[in-house]
């Protein structure tokens, strides 16, 4: 059967990934998304692939990871973003039409969207 | 829920809850005998045989934050309600495998769905965690195993932008060369599309 894409393309893709990941490492940004049982009822696999979406459209370089139920499942599907520096923002029923305004407000012009933030955690201070 | 996929999903989430390290994923659609089963496996903590006894229903759940826990309970239902069955066999130590069958043309069916979505979802979990993923369609198959694609990556990781670009694209075509025009000329019936 014919196989358009092959891993042996991975190999090649490596090189260049390899060349940027210290970059991304010290500097980056961390987007979690919930995926419990409550957040992936909520629609939060869409919210996920809205924000890859996004971030590929944009150029975007942020590391995009899910975890299980974080506990506050009425405010699902939830997303969570982590600037180096910046603390840390969870942003409540992130449905996938407000994911195009949440990446530019808070990662293209760094401002918080305050109606949408259910907690926040400051940067540990002592780090 | 409304894809099959998503229940996939929940399922592999327990699992990651479980402790599992290695994730197997088969989806069987047999049109011939006319039944689709999910099978999954995972080499996670397992469960005894009275939390097994108990895990279907919705007022159990060994979350602390509240006292419901509904996904095994709905994939029971999903399958339950399209003339399929869920089994579920486990034990302290070694690992789980929850099997979900379902009669393949119930009108009740969800559609799979996005499953390129929920394996990605999956390949971004916090916790890294081998997946062997097994679709086969009337003896077509697609498989993925995280470990091959480590071994091209070496220290790259999964989640890294260019790779997950590459991965969606490469999971969409795989999951979609399972549905090609069959050169049999046998007369499949494609997927609905949502």
């Amino acid at each position: 059967m014919p196989k358009i894409k092959s891993i042996e393309e991975l190999q090649k893709l490596r090189e260049e990934a390899q060349k940027e990941l210290k970059l991304r490492m010290d500097t980056g940004t961390v987007i979690t998304v919930g995926m419990g049982t409550c957040g992936i009822a909520a629609g939060a696999r869409e919210t996920m692939h809205a924000i890859l979406e996004e971030l590929n459209k944009r150029q975007i370089d942020a590391h995009v990871k899910t975890v299980g139920c974080i506990g506050m499942c009425v405010y699902e599907p939830l997303v969570d973003i982590e600037q180096a520096g910046k603390g840390r923002i969870t942003y409540g029923k992130i449905t996938p039409d407000r994911v195009p305004r949440l990446i530019e407000e808070h990662l293209i012009n760094g401002r918080v969207v305050e109606e949408w933030v259910v907690a926040r955690m400051q940067e540990n201070a002592n780090k | 829920m409304r894809e099959l996929s998503l229940h996939i999903l929940d399922i592999v989430q327990n699992s990651l809850e479980a402790g599992a390290t290695h994730i197997t994923i088969e989806i069987d659609e047999d049109l011939v005998e006319d039944r689709l089963t999910i099978r999954v496996t995972d080499n996670g903590r397992g469960m005894d045989a009275e939390t097994l006894r108990r895990v279907t229903d919705p007022f159990f759940t060994t979350r602390k934050t509240r006292k419901v826990g509904l996904g095994l309970p709905l994939l029971k239902a999903a399958a339950e309600q399209c003339g399929g069955r869920l089994t579920i066999q486990s034990a302290p130590g070694q690992g789980t495998t929850v099997t979900a069958e379902f009669q393949h043309s119930h009108i009740d069916r969800a559609p799979l769905g996005d499953m390129p979505a929920s394996l990605m979802t999956i390949l971004l979990a916090e916790r890294p965690v081998e997946v062997r993923y097994i679709h086969r369609v009337n003896g077509r198959e697609f498989v993925l195993d995280t470990r091959e694609l480590r071994e091209a990556l070496g220290d790259v990781p999964l989640t890294h932008p260019k790779i997950r670009q590459w991965l969606y694209e490469y999971l969409r075509q795989g999951e979609a060369s399972l549905w090609d025009a069959s050169p049999a000329g046998a007369d499949q019936t494609l997927p609905e599309e949502g």
